[in-house]
């Protein structure tokens, strides 16, 4: 992009020579438009009509084309973001509905057969139960122990705790690869943990843990301490700090926690395939392998249609937590 | 009172640098201290202990976490690490009686050149999918849609989130239904039929695909992150004439430099033990596409080479331990370089 | 970091917080003393999905008739399925970690290729070990001809029974034949002569004459359906003697043979390199694009399957013909057969562990009975393990016939070592890069480096 030309008018004018990289096209215009030079257009003649509003209105205009061209580039970024997520999703919309889906997407041969045929089957909907419950318990457990843990940890200080808790960080994901599977089993084993939903809970919480305190921490660390200070003067317990001031202003914090715990156990499929035996206890990510033949050929009829059924109950959990949690922003502690 | 809020904020932001300072222990106070873009801070409230938690109760929160990730994640990972020095198997003779081999694991692994060619793979994968990609996309994502209205929102929100929770098999059709080179819907739309993408264009393929498939953490993070800044921080840079650039520089980045530096650490993390690319092109064609956990999963596990696999493992680990270090220098030089400029007009 | 030296303490407490817990959530346990019993079947079938017949034959057929008989003996049986369905090897992983616990179900279906290295890791003992003399005396035996027994055999001990087999052949496109003016009953008799069927075929359109598995996405299929046979056909075979085959003239033929296909322009070579190459080999049969493909009778009974096959063919009976895959030339193949094939199967286990294994080898035998057999196959033919049960049931279906009679006497089996997986690996790395443009003499000294690398050194390689 040009560099702007010394001179230019507009106090607004980018300190630094390479200031004005991330937004030269918009920023470029208007100050183009505003200077009423001649060759306005020439070189930046991508948004005409904010060249012209700046023409005619001076300085304010100048804000309005800025605004204008803004608007212009963010709708154009949503819908090529929305078109690059949606558009592998095309075999999903269609598949599940094609009596003789292929690997690749095409205008169905509509039926809802597939979806009867699925019912059919003795697990499936037990297995979106199993997810249910393994989500919500390991999520309890992650979000409950973490902020506890996390907290401690931004507000006391430790020696190398931050070393510490990189290294555990990192060891996770050993115990997230194949490699780790003898341990992990023997360990369960030997804890009486082999085919209950609480071994793989506890398998999957100590492995996300980590991660959690690790994002849980940033964001108590960004809290101001002013009103627990505040609050311990009058006389609050840790606790009730904790739940009344701590709590509420990393909300964004642990709504992205839950749902990042919920989404990884969803789609989890090695612990609960290693630890659990009985397929009445299996969830829909490991309920999902069962859909292939003898020879590793899978039924795309029913892994299609499983996999919306699979994949909506995460989504509306996430549509509902960011809007009953995580988007508001709340009032009173931050300004 | 609001404006002493925000003083008190600005003055807890070089604690957010240093607690993500991570790795480097005692220099990271040091690092983050009286760092920030804003003018002079206040002087920072007493450091800790706010609350008044003192170190027992400190250790009681901590516990129920720490005795959870002793056992089921330190117990095995050592038992992991540990063996990676034999040459242990699941079947066969070596199941029963595994040898300790030493560094030998590691020593084959160094000296593999398919093991050499993995790790410049994952470099890419990595640098490309989700430090560039990830979180680029993701911040943009966060940034864009955060003023939007609800349904745009949760539409943008809802499409990035699906990506994210489909269990890796079915994203692997789906990729595969839009990459194919004869019924692809990309060569439909593009109108190039018998396009190979995923044989000749194999880590360009994997990295979008990884792009696609992990962007949601990254979006929802900064999205979280995003409302440690104060509205009227930015408000107040807009009326006096801000860029959207300078915006970001000067308000938006130093309240969320510890997020920025969590959400590298973690996405790299992942995507250094990510195999999904193996769903989408089996790590080939002659393993042009092979990035070091479709290695491991080659070579030490479809072999049943437990021990291998737990060796390479742990480099996997030693190798991003070298890239936290280097995050921790570039978020810190980049920090000395940026001397400390007013926000243009910044309100004060 | 002090509580790292104590993983045991932090493990104790550990146990004694949730062992409450956990006995809750489990199921009830075995025991009693052989009046009442409890017995586990696990296969890599699940009802719904993989293997689907034959986890509803054991739920519907075996169990209850098993546990009626058991109840005439004054026995309480109470028989556990616990299936699965999943990838072989997740299966086998499974399997391998709860029999290394000494848990685990008491009847385990298992790919006859990894007896050997369970036994070999003291995960199985010989049958006759676990079950008693009853086992010898089994009179199942007898209808189970020698070869098909070799399959839950190692080291010349019986490990298992076996389920099933099956074995590879050519098929071919009717259709296609026609068009090219090739007979409707094709029989090569050597590897030029499926050559020379895939240069007329490759005047057909959008035809890809020859589909050959290489490669190393196809995994297994490439050895099994691909580079075995014609190194059976070649006159060797992967492991004999004690010695694994190395960069031998057989090897540079059969690579040799996958150039003229790959490079001659009979076959696609990218369809190899694909991750889902293999699924889509079957879809492009099945809608008349590709003329030869090496499979196993799989191919026939699940893939182009008129009902429920994975890509069915209405015209299955009319369109697709199959053929006996050729020696190099007549009489060059191994033990100086004409044809050659490979087959593999299932076998049912017992497991060392288990507290009850007069009963379970009662189970076990019961569920290889003539007449449980045939239920198992039911509606769907398939190549059932005993001579008695194939003489009645693939009477319907000339394909299976086909196999049982013509295949099965000159198959060949993989041996079952713990590090064959890793041989395999490097068989399909050979023809991966002879798809690709090494010459054969190139990938087999390539293979033969591996190999060594594998087997631990050219010690254990034969020429």
């Amino acid at each position: 992009m040009s560099a702007p030309p010394p001179g230019t008018p507009g106090r607004a004018g980018p300190r630094r020579t390479d200031g004005g990289n991330g937004h030269a096209g918009a920023d470029g215009n208007g100050r183009a438009g505003g200077a009423g030079r001649t060759d306005g257009g020439a070189g930046l003649g991508r948004t005409d009509g904010g060249a012209g509003l700046g023409r005619t209105d001076g300085g304010a205009g100048r804000a309005a084309a800025r605004r204008l061209a803004g608007r212009a580039a963010s709708a154009l970024f949503i819908a090529v973001v929305l078109a690059f997520f949606a558009f592998p999703l095309l075999w999903l919309a269609s598949a599940p509905f094609d009596a003789h889906p292929t690997i690749t997407a095409s205008l169905p041969e509509f039926t809802l057969a597939n979806f009867r045929e699925l019912l059919d089957n003795p697990y499936a909907l037990t297995s979106l139960r199993n997810s249910v419950y393994l989500a919500f318990w390991t999520m309890l457990l992650v979000v409950g122990t973490g902020a506890l843990a996390s907290y401690a940890l931004s507000r006391v200080r430790v020696p190398g705790r931050d070393a510490i808790l990189y290294a555990l960080l990192l060891l996770s994901s050993i115990v997230t690869g194949t490699a780790a599977m003898v341990p992990i089993f023997l360990l369960a084993f030997e804890l009486n943990l082999v085919d209950t939903h609480l071994g793989v809970v506890l398998v999957l919480a100590g492995g996300l843990l980590p991660a959690a305190i690790f994002i849980l921490k940033d964001f108590m660390d960004n809290t101001p301490t002013s009103y627990e200070e505040s609050a311990r003067v009058f006389g609050a317990t840790p606790l009730q700090i904790l739940r009344h001031i701590v709590i509420p202003t990393v909300r964004p914090g642990l709504a992205t926690i839950a749902v990042w715990t919920v989404a990884t156990v969803w789609s989890s499929f090695l612990p609960p395939f290693l630890l659990l035996r009985d397929p009445e206890l299996s969830p829909a990510a490991v309920v999902m392998y069962t859909f292939y033949t003898e020879g590793g050929q899978p039924n795309l009829p029913l892994i299609s249609t499983f996999s919306l059924l699979y994949s909506l109950p995460v989504v509306v959990m996430y549509v509902f937590v960011s809007r009953r949690y995580g988007f508001r922003f709340h009032g009173g502690i931050k300004r | 009172m609001g404006r002493a809020t925000s003083d008190a904020e600005a003055g807890s932001d070089p604690g957010a640098g240093s607690g993500a300072d991570a790795g480097t222990g005692g220099t990271a106070g040091a690092g983050g201290a009286g760092v920030g873009a804003h003018a002079p801070p206040p002087a920072p409230a007493p450091p800790g202990d706010a609350a008044g938690l003192g170190r027992p109760r400190a250790l009681a929160f901590v516990t129920p976490a720490l005795v959870l990730i002793l056992v089921f994640l330190v117990f095995p990972a050592l038992w992991t690490i540990y063996l990676g020095v034999t040459d242990y198997r699941l079947t066969g003779i070596a199941a029963v009686e595994p040898r300790v081999v030493g560094l030998d694991n590691y020593g084959r692994a160094v000296g593999d050149e398919r093991f050499h060619t993995s790790l410049w793979l994952t470099l890419q994968f990595v640098l490309g999918s989700a430090v560039i990609g990830q979180a680029g996309l993701g911040f943009a994502i966060a940034w864009v849609t955060r003023g939007r209205g609800r349904t745009l929102r949760g539409l943008v929100e809802g499409l990035v989130m699906l990506a994210w929770i489909l269990p890796g098999s079915v994203v692997a059709f789906l990729w595969i239904a839009l990459l194919d080179r004869d019924g692809g819907t990309l060569n439909a739309l593009l109108d190039t039929p018998g396009a190979a993408w995923l044989l000749d264009h194999p880590m360009l393929s994997v990295i979008v695909f990884n792009v696609w498939r992990g962007t949601a953490f990254s979006m929802m993070l900064y999205s979280a992150a995003l409302q440690s800044v104060p509205p009227s921080h930015l408000e107040t840079a807009r009326l006096a004439g801000a860029s959207t650039w300078q915006q970001l520089r000067d308000v938006v980045f130093p309240h969320i430099r510890g997020h920025a530096l969590t959400n590298l650490l973690l996405i790299s993390l992942w995507t250094f033990n990510d195999f999904t690319p193996f769903l989408l092109t089996a790590g080939g064609p002659e393993g042009r596409s092979e990035v070091l956990a479709v290695y491991i999963l080659n070579v030490a596990v479809r072999g049943g080479e437990l021990g291998y696999g737990a060796a390479i493992s742990f480099l996997i680990l030693l190798i991003n331990l070298i890239v936290a270090l280097f995050y921790l220098r570039m978020l810190r030089e980049r920090r000395t370089a940026a001397p400390a400029e007013p926000v243009a007009g910044g309100g004060r | 970091m002090s509580p790292l030296r104590r993983p045991a303490a932090a493990l104790a407490l550990l146990t004694a917080l949730t062992l409450p817990l956990a006995a809750c959530a489990r199921g009830g346990g075995g025991g009693g003393d052989g009046k009442e019993i409890t017995l586990t079947i696990a296969s890599n079938a699940i009802s719904g999905g993989k293997n689907a017949e034959e986890a509803d034959w054991v739920q519907k057929w075996v169990i209850p008739r098993f546990v009626a008989a058991q109840k005439a003996k004054g026995v309480t049986a109470k028989v556990v399925f616990q299936a699965s369905g999943v990838e072989d090897e997740q299966y086998k992983t499974k399997q391998a970690l709860d029999l290394k616990s000494r848990s685990g179900a008491d009847v385990i279906a298992m790919d006859g290729i990894w007896v050997g290295e369970f036994a070999q890791a003291g995960y199985l003992k010989p049958l006759g070990e676990v079950g008693g003399p009853e086992v010898d005396k089994w009179d199942g035996w007898q209808q189970i001809p020698e070869a098909v027994q070799g399959l839950g055999e190692f080291e010349g001990k019986r490990y298992g029974i076996p389920m099933g087999t099956d074995g590879r052949v050519l098929f071919f496109n009717r259709k296609l034949f026609a068009q090219a003016g090739l007979p409707a009953d094709w029989q090569p008799r050597s590897w030029r002569d499926i050559l020379d069927a895939g240069a007329k075929l490759k005047a057909i359109k959008g035809v890809t004459p020859i589909q050959w598995n290489a490669g190393t996405a196809m995994g297994e299929a490439t050895s099994m359906q691909g580079f075995l046979p014609l190194l059976a056909g070649a006159g060797a075979e992967v492991y004999a003697g004690g010695k694994w085959t190395g960069a031998s003239q057989a090897v540079i033929d059969v690579l040799d043979f996958y150039a003229k296909i790959y490079r001659g322009g009979l076959g696609d070579p990218r369809l190899q390199q694909e991750a889902k190459g293999r699924d889509k080999s079957f879809q492009e049969f099945a809608e008349g694009k590709i003329g030869i493909l090496a499979e196993g009778d799989y191919f026939w009974r699940g893939v182009v399957e008129p009902k429920e096959g994975v890509a069915p063919m209405p015209d299955r009976e009319q369109t697709v013909g199959y053929a006996l895959i050729p020696a190099r030339e007549p009489g060059k193949g191994v033990r100086g057969q004409d044809f050659v094939s490979m087959s593999g199967g299932s076998v049912r286990v017992l497991n060392p562990s288990s507290k009850h294994p007069g009963q379970a080898w009662e189970l076990l035998s019961f569920m290889h009975s003539a007449e449980a057999t045939k239920a198992e196959i039911g509606d769907v033919p398939r190549v059932s393990a005993r001579m008695d049960v194939n003489a009645q049931l693939l009477a319907g279906d000339p394909m299976l016939r086909f196999i049982s009679e013509k295949v099965l006497p000159i198959t060949s089996y993989r041996p079952p070592l713990a590090v064959y997986p890793q041989v395999s690996t490097a068989i399909q790395e050979a023809t991966a890069s002879v798809v690709s443009g090494a010459t054969p003499a190139q990938a087999a000294a390539a293979y033969q480096r591996k190999l060594e690398g594998v087997v631990g050194g050219p010690g254990n390689i034969g020429r």
